[in-house]
C-alpha cells in the first residue's frame, strides 16, 4: 500500500466519523458551524498524528499488558499540548470548543489508530494513516458544520447566503443529531454505489 | 513486537512513559506560559478598547473591584493624558435564559452609554445569541442613551428597551446587566 | 434549594447526553435493550460520583498547591482508568452479583467522555447554581456529578425504549441501524428542549 492510499483509505473507506462511526462526541458538540468543525477537526488530526508516530516508535518496548495506559498517557500528553498551544495562539477557537478540547484524549478514534495501526506499523505509515485519518475526521467535521451552518443560519464560514434566520433547530442540539443521520445515509449511498 | 509482561518491566515502563509525558508537558508548558497570559490579558483589554474612547493608560492594571447589590463589579478607568474618558465596567446577571450572562459596558464620564460588549454567555444561539454585536445589531440602541432618562428595561415592563423577538428574558437580563454597571459607576463618579 | 437546581438542570435542562454531546458512544452502543441501558446507568453513576470526587481531591490538593494544573487531563484519566479497574477487582470480590450486572460496563467506562468531561467541568467552568457564578465546591461537585449520571441514565432509558419499538418497525434500508438512532435522538432532544428556560 503506498502513501497516498493510506491517506484516501482513512477518507473514504474508513472514514472515522460516517463508515467507522467513532469520536460521536466532538462531531456532534463542536460542528454548529464550519469553522468551528474545521477548528476541532485539525485539533484532533494534530494529536492524531503526534499520538500515532510515537506510539508506533515506543510500542516494540511496551509490554503487552500495560500498552493501553500507555498509549492513554501518550495521547493524554499530546491532547494537554494542543491545548496549551491553542490557549496561547488561538484564545478564541480555544473559548469556543471549551471541555472539548482536553477530551480529545478520551476520543475512541486516537486509541483505536494506536492500537490496530500505529503499534504495528512503521513510524512514517503511522504518520500517513494519523493524517488520512485525521483528514477523515476533519472533512466530515466540517462537511456536518457546514450543513448545520447552511441549514440553521443560511451562511457558510460565516458568508451569508441568503438572508434570514434559517431553521435555528440545525444549530440546536437535536439539529446536530438529526443532520448526522442523514449524512450518514448519503455518504453510504454514495460509496456504495462507487463500490 | 510487545515485550513479554513482568512487573518490573510494567512498572519501569509505565514510569517512564508518564516521566517523557510529564517533562514534554512542562516544557511546553514553560513555554507557552507567557502567550496564555498575554492572550487573556489582550481578550480583556479588547473588551475594553470596543467599549470606551482611545485611552493611554493600561486599565487592566487599574482595575477597581467592588460589590454592588451583592454582585462583584470590576471596573477599569480609561484615562487619556491623565484625564478620564471612560469607564468599563464588567458586570454579570444569571438571570439570563440560560443562566450567566457576563458584559462589558462602557460609559462615558457623564454617565453616557458608549458601547457594550457581550464577553460571556450561553443564550440559544440564533435567538437569545442576539445580545452579540457580531449576531445583530440590537444592543448598539444602548449606546449614546443615558440612563437617567433612558429606561434600562423591555418596554413590555414600560422601559425604553425594544426586546428581541422570542427572546425577552434574555433582553430583560441583558438590562439588568446594564443597570447593575450602571449603579457601579456611580459608586466610582459620585465620591 | 440549589441543590435541586442542580439536579433539575443536568437530568432536563442541560441534558449531557442531549444538550451536551458526553458520552454519545456508549449512547448508541448500549442502547439496543432497556436491561442494558440500566446496567450501563448504573455503572455510569457509580464511577462518576467516585470519579469526580477523587479527581476534586487531586485537583485542589496535589495540582493546585503544585501549580500543575497543566497535568489535569492526563491525570485525570490516568486515576479514572486506575479507578475503574480497582472498582472491578473490588466489586468481583465483594459482591459477585452487582459485578454481574455492572461488570461489562466497567472497562468502558476508561474512555467514557460524559465521565472524564464531567470531572473536568466541575474544577473550570463557572457554573451560576444558587446566585453568583463560581466554581463548585466539594458536595456541590458531588451533586453535579450524582445529577449528571441521572440524566445520562435517563436520557439512556428512554432512547432504549424507543430503540426496542424501533426494531420492530420498518425502516428505510439506508436508514438502518445508527442512522435512523440518530434522527430518534434528534427527536428525543427536540422534545428535551422544552425543558430549557426551566432554571
Amino acid at each position: 500500500m503506498n502513501k497516498l492510499q493510506i491517506i484516501t483509505k482513512g477518507i473514504i473507506k474508513e472514514n472515522p466519523v460516517f463508515v467507522l462511526l467513532l469520536g460521536m462526541c466532538p462531531v456532534l458538540g463542536t460542528s454548529s458551524s464550519a469553522i468551528n468543525g474545521l477548528g476541532m477537526g485539525v485539533a484532533t488530526m494534530m494529536v492524531l498524528i503526534m499520538s500515532n508516530a510515537v506510539v508506533s516508535i515506543v510500542a516494540g518496548a511496551i509490554p503487552n499488558q500495560v500498552r493501553i495506559p500507555a498509549y492513554i498517557v501518550v495521547i493524554a500528553g499530546f491532547t494537554t499540548v494542543v491545548q496549551l498551544m491553542m490557549q496561547a495562539y488561538t484564545p478564541g477557537l480555544y473559548a469556543t470548543l471549551g471541555i472539548f478540547i482536553p477530551l480529545i484524549a478520551v476520543n475512541c478514534v486516537l486509541l483505536a489508530r494506536a492500537e490496530a495501526y500505529a503499534s504495528k506499523n512503521s513510524v512514517l505509515n503511522s504518520v500517513f494513516d494519523g493524517l488520512g485519518i485525521g483528514l477523515g475526521f476533519t472533512l466530515a467535521l466540517t462537511a456536518l458544520g457546514a450543513v448545520r451552518e447552511l441549514l440553521g443560519s443560511m451562511s457558510v464560514f460565516g458568508y451569508k447566503f441568503a438572508s434570514g434566520d434559517g431553521m435555528l433547530v440545525f444549530i440546536l442540539a437535536p439539529g446536530a443529531f438529526i443532520a448526522l443521520g442523514y449524512l450518514i445515509v448519503i455518504f453510504n449511498k454514495l460509496t456504495k454505489i462507487k463500490a | 513486537m510487545a515485550k513479554e509482561s513482568s512487573l518490573k518491566n510494567m512498572l519501569l515502563c509505565l514510569f517512564g512513559v508518564t516521566l517523557g509525558v510529564s517533562a514534554l508537558l512542562g516544557g511546553v508548558y514553560i513555554l507557552t506560559y507567557e502567550s496564555i497570559e498575554l492572550a487573556k490579558k489582550n481578550e480583556v483589554n479588547a473588551a475594553i478598547a470596543a467599549v470606551v474612547p482611545a485611552f493611554d493608560n493600561d486599565p487592566s492594571v487599574e482595575i477597581i473591584e467592588k460589590v454592588v447589590d451583592g454582585k462583584k463589579v470590576k471596573i477599569y478607568p480609561a484615562l487619556h493624558g491623565g484625564e478620564p474618558v471612560g469607564y468599563a465596567i464588567e458586570a454579570s446577571t444569571t438571570q439570563g435564559f440560560s443562566g450567566l450572562i457576563v458584559l462589558m459596558i462602557g460609559f462615558l464620564p457623564d454617565g453616557t452609554i458608549h458601547n457594550s460588549a457581550v464577553v460571556s454567555h450561553a443564550e440559544t444561539p440564533g435567538l437569545g445569541d442576539k445580545i452579540e454585536q457580531k449576531k445583530a445589531n440590537w444592543s448598539l440602541q444602548f449606546n449614546g442613551k443615558h440612563p437617567d432618562n433612558f429606561k434600562l428595561s423591555v418596554r413590555k415592563d414600560g422601559g425604553d428597551v425594544d426586546a428581541i423577538t422570542a427572546s425577552t428574558i434574555t433582553s430583560r437580563a441583558f438590562c439588568d446587566a446594564v443597570e447593575l454597571a450602571y449603579k457601579a459607576f456611580l459608586t466610582v463618579t459620585q465620591q | 434549594m440549589e441543590y435541586i437546581i442542580i439536579i433539575i438542570s443536568a437530568v432536563f435542562v442541560n441534558n449531557i447526553l442531549l444538550a451536551q454531546f458526553l458520552g454519545v458512544c456508549p449512547f448508541f452502543g448500549a442502547s439496543n435493550k432497556v436491561e442494558t441501558a440500566i446496567g450501563m446507568a448504573g455503572a455510569v453513576t457509580f464511577v462518576m460520583t467516585l470519579a469526580t470526587l477523587i479527581t476534586w481531591l487531586l485537583f485542589y490538593y496535589v495540582l493546585v498547591p503544585l501549580q500543575i494544573e497543566f497535568m489535569q487531563t492526563v491525570g485525570f484519566i490516568l486515576i479514572i482508568a486506575s479507578l475503574v479497574q480497582m472498582v472491578e477487582i473490588i466489586l468481583k470480590k465483594i459482591s459477585p452479583s452487582l459485578y454481574r450486572a455492572l461488570g461489562i460496563f466497567l472497562p468502558l467506562m476508561a474512555t467514557n467522555c460524559a465521565i472524564v468531561g464531567v470531572a473536568i467541568l466541575v474544577v473550570t467552568k463557572e457554573f451560576s447554581f444558587g446566585g453568583a457564578a463560581h466554581l463548585l465546591n466539594l458536595p456541590e461537585s458531588i451533586a453535579f456529578a450524582v445529577a449528571n449520571a441521572l440524566g445520562f441514565g435517563v436520557a439512556l432509558v428512554i432512547f432504549a425504549g424507543l430503540r426496542e419499538q424501533l426494531a420492530l418497525s420498518d425502516v428505510p434500508k439506508a436508514f438502518r441501524g445508527i442512522p435512523i438512532a440518530l434522527v430518534t435522538a434528534g427527536i428525543l432532544s427536540l422534545a428535551f428542549m422544552g425543558f430549557s428556560g426551566l432554571v
